[in-house]
């Protein structure tokens, strides 16, 4: 873990007297699987949103991919990708539309997008389906495509909500190999989830539990720290002492 | 006379087959899961169960009545508590209890020794729209809403989906308590440690069913040597392991990879002691390689291979 992409420092935000995220301080590297937990109402959307220049923090400093969260959030969105299982891909138009949409929105040129297009399909073996219906998919094709477009500007962090939900096992293993080829390239994958099972496959892992971070550290490590057996027990012992 | 019975059901959506000669028998005050991915045919199928879809062949029959003959009866009986809990965003909690109450000509008074286990928790927010509530709450609510007629079958189509672990852990104790209480529950979720909670599981892939079975015993039968390889470097490792001659398949499992190799007849710890050597041969030297019992996942996906060889 030679660079910092994401770094975190008393990053604080408040709501008239709540406070959404309360003081949380932490860095990940790139080419770092790094898993954000937390249960509803934890802070992590308000973290999130903060991370990619969304909003402004009400205390505290962040930086992303380099840029300062507060004066250069233009430029954060810029070298970011997100992908959620809700907003993905335009399902009216075909596979290969929404990679040049994306890589047009991304600022791509025409030259990039059909390079970086035609390898991508070619990873996945979607190559005979560029002039398909993005609505016409499988799930799990869907998924994975829309993971391939979240990296088509070969953002340095990307930002996964709930990436493998819904997914067949065998689908849920393709998709972590492309996180894991993300990552190993020195992609940081940023992944929040509600399944800790998901959480399992990350490098290290956050538990957030009323605005401030609670536990970090590798699986095993917080497994250890807890005495039991799976991350899903650490996160129960924290949000319900 | 067991609660539910299913035999060759199939139906489709045009050209989609989202079931595919289906049969299952479930026993009365049993916890039955369906278990098994988004467009596994899993909704399709409890929609036929509560009568609110048609078979195109096949029958099904919820206590020992017919779902297409005897609609009327079976929907006065069973609770069902669909997908995306379907409540009235802007009713309150109580409101919302109330109108599913009178849909059935009862009262909340009347259902409420059944509920309150669930209820008493989102009782101090009856006031509050359903709209506004946390997920674990509105998951609650409409569990609530299902049983307020108190039903003697209940049918949760993927109850815990959007929620988060602490409440999907109290609404599987819940689960539990309503069992007890002799209560026969169908429930469907596309997460394979969920399936550990129920009596008996059916898993669901493409509109057919894999296998059936209780939750322990689908490792049991895996039939091939599994082994679990545990390094700092996943990625580089399963390309490596991948080129082990003996492979049949490596796939990343959580924080390890799991190995399973095609000589059936090994035992596992001769396949690790071979594999080791293979991994620190290639450079592989820090990996930590054992035999491990295979569970409810290898299973899945060892079924899925050998349904579709391509999908490997």
């Amino acid at each position: 873990m030679t660079q910092t992409t994401v770094s975190a420092s008393q990053l604080t935000r408040r709501f008239g007297r709540f406070t959404a995220v309360d003081q949380i301080t932490f860095d990940v590297g790139a080419g770092e699987v790094f898993g954000f937990l937390g249960a509803n109402g934890a802070g992590k959307t308000t973290a999130i949103k903060m991370l990619v220049g969304l909003i402004a923090p009400t205390e505290g400093d962040a930086q992303v991919a380099g840029f300062d969260i507060r004066r250069e959030p233009d430029r954060i969105r810029a070298s970011i990708g997100y992908m959620s299982q809700k907003f993905s891909l335009y399902s009216d138009l075909t596979v290969r539309e929404n990679m040049d949409l994306y890589g047009g929105i991304y600022g791509l040129s025409r030259r990039e997008v059909q390079q970086r297009a035609t390898t991508a399909l070619d990873t996945l073996g979607l190559s005979s389906s560029a002039r398909d219906l993005v609505g016409r998919l499988p799930l799990g094709w869907k998924q994975k495509l829309a993971f391939s477009v979240a990296l088509l500007h070969e953002p340095k962090v990307v930002f996964l909500d709930e990436p493998t939900g819904g997914v067949d096992p065998i689908t849920r293993r393709q998709f972590w190999e492309l996180i894991y080829a993300a990552a190993a390239r020195g992609t940081t994958v940023f992944v929040t989830t509600h399944y800790m099972d998901e959480a399992e496959y990350c490098d290290r892992i956050s538990i957030m539990v009323d605005g401030k971070i609670a536990a970090l550290g590798t699986p095993s490590e917080l497994k250890r720290q807890f005495g039991v057996s799976t991350v899903d027990e650490v996160f129960v012992r924290l949000a319900r002492p | 006379m067991n609660a539910v019975i299913v035999r060759g059901l199939s139906r489709s959506y045009g050209e989609v087959r989202a079931l595919d000669d289906v049969s299952f028998d479930v026993a009365p005050g049993e916890l039955f899961g369906l278990v098994g991915p988004d467009g596994a045919g899993k909704t399709t199928l409890f929609r036929i169960l509560t009568t609110l879809l048609l078979p195109d062949s096949g029958t099904a029959q919820v206590l020992e009545r017919d779902v297409v003959k005897d609609m009327w009866e079976i929907r006065r009986r069973v609770g069902y508590m669909p997908g995306a809990f379907s409540l009235y965003p802007d009713l309150t909690v109580v409101e919302n209890l109330e109108f599913f109450a009178s849909v059935f000509g009862t009262t909340v008074e009347k259902g409420y020794e059944l509920i309150a286990p669930v209820y008493r928790q989102i009782e101090p927010f009856r006031d509050r729209r359903s709209d506004a509530l946390s997920g674990g709450m509105k998951q609650k609510l409409a569990l609530s809403c299902a049983l307020v007629h108190r039903p003697e079958i209940l049918f949760l189509d993927e109850p815990t989906t959007g929620v988060d672990a602490v409440s999907r852990r109290e609404f599987w104790d819940q689960l539990g308590a309503l069992k007890a209480g002799g209560l026969t529950i169908v429930v469907s979720t596309p997460y394979m440690d969920e399936a550990l909670r129920c009596d008996r599981v059916a898993l669901f892939q493409g509109g057919r069913v894999l296998d059936i079975d209780v939750p322990t015993a689908f490792g049991k039968r895996y039939g091939r040597p599994l082994v679990a390889i545990r390094s700092a470097d996943r990625y580089a490792m399963l390309q490596l392991a991948r080129g082990f001659p003996h492979a049949y398949s490596v796939y990343p499992f959580g924080e390890v990879l799991h190995y399973t190799d095609r000589r059936s007849e090994l035992p596992a710890d001769m396949v690790a002691a071979e594999l080791r050597e293979f991994l620190n041969a290639g450079g592989g030297e820090n990996a930590e390689v054992r035999p491990i019992e295979a569970g409810i996942e290898d299973s899945f996906m060892a079924l899925m291979n050998s349904a579709t060889p391509a999908a490997a």
